[in-house]
């Protein structure tokens, strides 16, 4: 099979969660401005700090400009011809232990099952759509060990002091555009606590859902583990086909307090848009995680295979001595997807260690970089970082381009950075074709060894699903 | 250092050219006083480049730029034994020699080999009309880079330097660059360089200070390579603490050429490099080392640049820094490949050994690729000398600061080793060590009695 044929099969083959429910949404008007901020704030009964918390972010938000740094080129956004907030009519009222069946199915279909019975043993799920959050499974069997997982609604509800204490204090309002936009409209989210000394029995995981139409989705995320705790954290999204883009800006914040550790897993699958780049999600979302204490470790991994463009970077602050943090990413764009994405690491304590492993593969028309920071400051003794960023092009009218930034003012540093580009071998290629391997096989079966070292840090569940992702996204794509 | 207002450098340079822009023009060809114009313009537009843009990232020239200086818009008689100056920096090699004092050509100090046009860039003009109309500011108009600007609206003196087609030129070109003088000088410094079809020569440029005064070098450099041509540029710069310097070095390389390049930056308080390499023919090679060994409170910045803009081209690029004392060092480099260069291949490398702990490194290696049929990669490390090498040196009855030198010497050496001119070489490492053990970088007969080395 040439080229052609086979990229033109890929590109062909359907967003499988493309469909869109047919639920009654409440919404409110287009538009942002300081009404709509009271008016999401008084929706969800919030206290006053948390208003003013939104308040403060908006006013500074106003006095920014859209970032134009990354390697991106985003259409300007009108932001007022977005609706802030959009809930599924049922799912509004927070009590209500039933769930609307066309709202199960939808999740069904996504194969997140809501009715713990039926759900995969070991994962608790939080299923958000649009602005609110539907369900939180397991919530009973966790409290009985002390960890709270509830909706972000919930949580400045039963727990306002422990949000007041963590919310924005690893990702402050002021810290970015998008940051600032999230801080003043964001809705819902999910929050986490994990006590001292307890290590979470199950995998805790959010799903988010885009389904209104003509929506931004702002959801925010904390996670505080406690010294000496675990926990295992996956997120995953979808959203329907459109031909109009729509905005995702997420802030997700972790605390990891002493020996304490969190993983931290993203399968992100937003719609891309179709072959032509028309549609899909813009997806400009600000993670960072505090390693607050001694011996602290935070693991992100990620799967990007979704999103017309990703502006995304989880980062980490190792402050506290001996902490240590790892960032495995596959990064995948076809057809017109553009991304920007990487990580920070910045060393402050002492003996701090970071690892970073990124894999890009782009095909079709698309731009996929890898934008990274290693900041090692004065005081870091003994800092250790290791960064691997490899590209991989398959088809010639993509783009592969690594930026990372390493800045060291620490004579005990130890900081190493290496990056390749190329495409797969015909070598390679050739090696399987003798041995009775397709050229569709071998590609498959290259693409996958490329990324098995990402892969293989995913939660069990979570791999599968990030393979069988890759191989739609890419099976084939001879370069 | 202070801050150094921006806007006020801008006005500073823009009246200044304004008010003298007759007797910068006065006597020289028509091709540069017809870009002084647009260049001029586009300095006043957008002033010098400010720290934190992306290509000076790390860097801050305004200071460099802050101070009053005076200008060399006219050569200097009173000349200087250069002879003797440059001798000293490299004994026993045996070259022919361009002198250049404060940015003019001193012919009376000059050898230059037969066939080869060597001359200031006003003779360049007249001997070579069409050469010299074809090339001038060709490579560096297209350049984002305003202190370029500002060197095609105030650039006087220079070198026009021609190397005809299929000549091979028998011995190294040495370019002595010395500044000297009583009162703190600005330099703007414009090189031209042709080397014609076939032409094979080494190139070695030496920058110098006579004398313990503030000197703002702002060099351009175009090199433009035509098939099949052959060039070694080495480049040692030592001038003193107080001097600042900016090089630009813009170069094509063009079907087939080879290209070689070597920077090594013993002293200098502020160095920034920029090299930039348009690979414009296929089976080009460029291969691109440096070297840099700051301390004190230096700074250090190399940038470079390399656009694959066709197919089947080839670069290497090495840079190494050794940093001691409060010294920082930066590094960017740029990879381009353009959609249609396939078949490249580029390689990147830039290792950096802190040795003290005030000293800082920032590194930037980039990539940005289009083409799908490539080879690139890069490399970046920070770090110090290793425990267990300098554990085996001592058990073996090395002393520690002996084994110390002996690795720093061998990580620069992989520099040192590119060096297709052996005597050269050796001076190299010897300055090298020297310059590692703190001792004076030039030689015990130089007549500079300099006090703020080591």
């Amino acid at each position: 099979m040439d080229t052609t044929n086979i990229i033109n099969e890929v590109t062909d083959s359907e967003y499988k969660y493309g469909f869109v429910s047919d639920i009654e949404h409440e919404t409110i008007g287009k538009g942002l401005n300081e009404d709509v901020i009271r008016l999401i704030s008084s929706k969800k009964e919030e206290p006053e700090w948390l208003l003013e918390f939104r308040l403060k972010a908006y006013r500074h938000w106003l006095t920014q400009t859209m970032p134009t740094w990354a390697h991106l080129d985003i259409p300007e956004i009108d932001y007022q011809d977005i609706i802030y907030y959009a809930a599924p009519k049922q799912a509004a009222k927070p009590e209500s232990t039933e769930i609307d069946p066309e709202l199960k199915k939808t999740f069904d279909k996504l194969g997140i099952p809501l009715d713990e019975q039926k759900a995969l043993s070991g994962v608790a799920f939080d299923a958000v759509m649009d602005s609110v959050s539907v369900k939180t499974t397991y919530k009973d069997a966790l409290a009985e060990r002390g960890i709270i997982f509830c909706s972000f609604s919930e949580a400045v509800r039963n727990h306002p002091d422990l949000v007041r204490q963590y919310l924005g204090s690893v990702v402050p309002p002021t810290d970015n555009y998008f940051a600032a936009l999230n801080s003043a409209v964001f809705s819902d989210g999910s929050f986490c606590y994990i006590p001292k000394g307890v290590r979470c029995p199950m995998e805790l995981s959010t799903y988010f859902r885009i389904n209104a139409a003509k929506t931004g989705q702002f959801e925010r995320t904390l996670i505080v583990c406690d010294d000496d705790s675990y926990v295992s954290y996956l997120e995953g999204c979808t959203a329907p086909r459109r031909d109009e883009n729509q905005l995702h800006a997420a802030i997700v914040e972790i605390v990891v307090m002493n020996n304490a550790e969190v993983k931290y897993s993203t399968v992100q699958n937003w719609y891309p848009g179709d072959r032509e780049g028309r549609g899909g999600i813009y997806n400009f979302v600000t993670k960072r995680g505090l390693c607050k204490g001694v011996n602290a470790k935070l693991s992100w991994s990620q799967v990007e295979t979704g999103s017309a463009i990703t502006w995304k970077y989880p980062s980490t602050v190792l402050l506290g001595d001996g902490s240590s943090s790892e960032f495995y990413s596959v990064a995948v764009t076809n057809n017109h997807q553009q991304a920007d994405t990487g990580t920070k690491m910045i060393h402050i304590g002492r003996n701090t260690h970071s690892r970073i492993v990124s894999k890009g593969i782009s095909a079709g028309q698309s731009q996929n970089s890898y934008r990274g920071l290693v900041k090692v400051s004065a005081n870091a003794d003994g800092a250790r970082n290791y960064s691997q960023c490899d590209s991989l092009l398959l088809g010639d009218r993509c783009g592969a381009h690594t930026f990372p930034y390493v800045e060291c003012a620490n004579n005990t540093a130890v900081l190493e950075h290496e990056a390749t580009t190329s495409k797969i071998g015909e070598d390679q290629i050739f090696y399987c074709n003798q041995r009775g391997i397709s050229t569709e096989d071998a590609v498959g079966l290259i693409v996958n060894g490329y990324a098995k070292e990402v892969l293989n840090t995913l939660p069990m569940e979570f791999a599968v699903e990030a393979q069988k992702l890759l191989q739609v996204s890419l099976e084939g794509s001879v370069g | 250092m202070e801050k150094v207002n921006s806007a006020a450098i801008k006005d500073k340079f823009t009246a200044l050219y304004r008010q003298y822009s007759a007797s910068i023009c006065a006597g020289m060809p028509e091709p540069m006083n017809r870009q002084r114009e647009a260049a001029i313009s586009l300095f006043s537009e957008r002033g010098l480049p400010e720290k934190g843009c992306e290509r000076y990232r790390f860097t801050d020239i305004m200071a460099a730029f802050g101070h009053t200086y005076g200008y060399a818009i006219n050569p200097n008689n009173e000349t200087v034994d250069s002879k003797k100056a440059f001798r000293c920096a490299v004994p026993g090699l045996d070259t022919y020699t361009i002198t250049v004092a404060n940015g003019w050509i001193d012919a009376a100090n000059s050898t230059i080999p037969e066939g080869v046009v060597a001359t200031g860039l006003a003779d360049g003009a007249q001997s070579c009309p069409d050469l010299f109309a074809q090339h001038y500011n060709r490579l560096a108009a297209v350049k984002d880079d305003t202190t370029i600007s500002l060197n095609t609206a105030f650039a006087r003196s220079g070198l026009f330097l021609y190397i005809p087609d299929n000549v091979t030129i028998d011995k190294p070109i040495q370019i002595v660059n010395i500044l000297s003088g009583e009162n703190p000088l600005m330099v703007n410094q414009r090189n031209l360089i042709v080397a014609g079809r076939g032409s094979q020569a080494k190139i070695v440029f030496c920058d110098h200070t006579l004398s313990e005064r503030q000197f703002l070098l702002n060099n351009v450099t175009e090199i433009v390579m035509l098939d099949r041509s052959q060039l070694d540029c080495y480049s040692i710069q030592n001038l003193n603490d107080h001097s600042s310097q900016i090089a630009s070095v813009l170069i094509e390389q063009n079907t087939d050429s080879q290209l070689l390049a070597n920077t090594l930056t013993l002293h200098g308080g502020f160095v920034r490099n920029n090299l930039e390499v348009l690979m414009n023919g296929p089976h080009a090679e460029a291969n691109i080392y440096g070297l840099s060994l700051p301390n004190g409170h230096q700074h250090i910045d190399n940038f470079t640049y390399i656009d694959h803009a066709v197919p089947e081209c080839t670069s290497y690029e090495l840079y190494k820094n050794v940093l001691n004392g409060h010294a920082v060092g930066a590094f960017g480099g740029y990879v381009l490949v353009r959609p249609n260069a396939q078949k490249t291949n580029a390689m990147q490398s830039n290792k950096n050994i802190c040795v003290s702990s005030d000293s800082r490194m920032y590194t930037k290696p980039q990539l940005e690729i289009y083409a799908d049929d490539v080879k690139c990669s890069h490399g970046a490390t920070v770090g110090q000398l290793d425990e267990n090498a300098l554990f085996y040196m001592r058990q073996r009855g090395i002393g520690e600061d002996e084994a110390r030198m002996m690795l720093m010497s061998a990580f620069a050496h992989e520099v040192v080793r590119t060096i297709r001119i052996p005597i050269l070489a050796d001076r190299y490492a010897e300055m090298i060590e020297n310059r590692l053990r703190g001792k004076q970088a030039a030689c015990g007969d130089c007549f500079m009695k300099c006090d703020k080395r080591g």
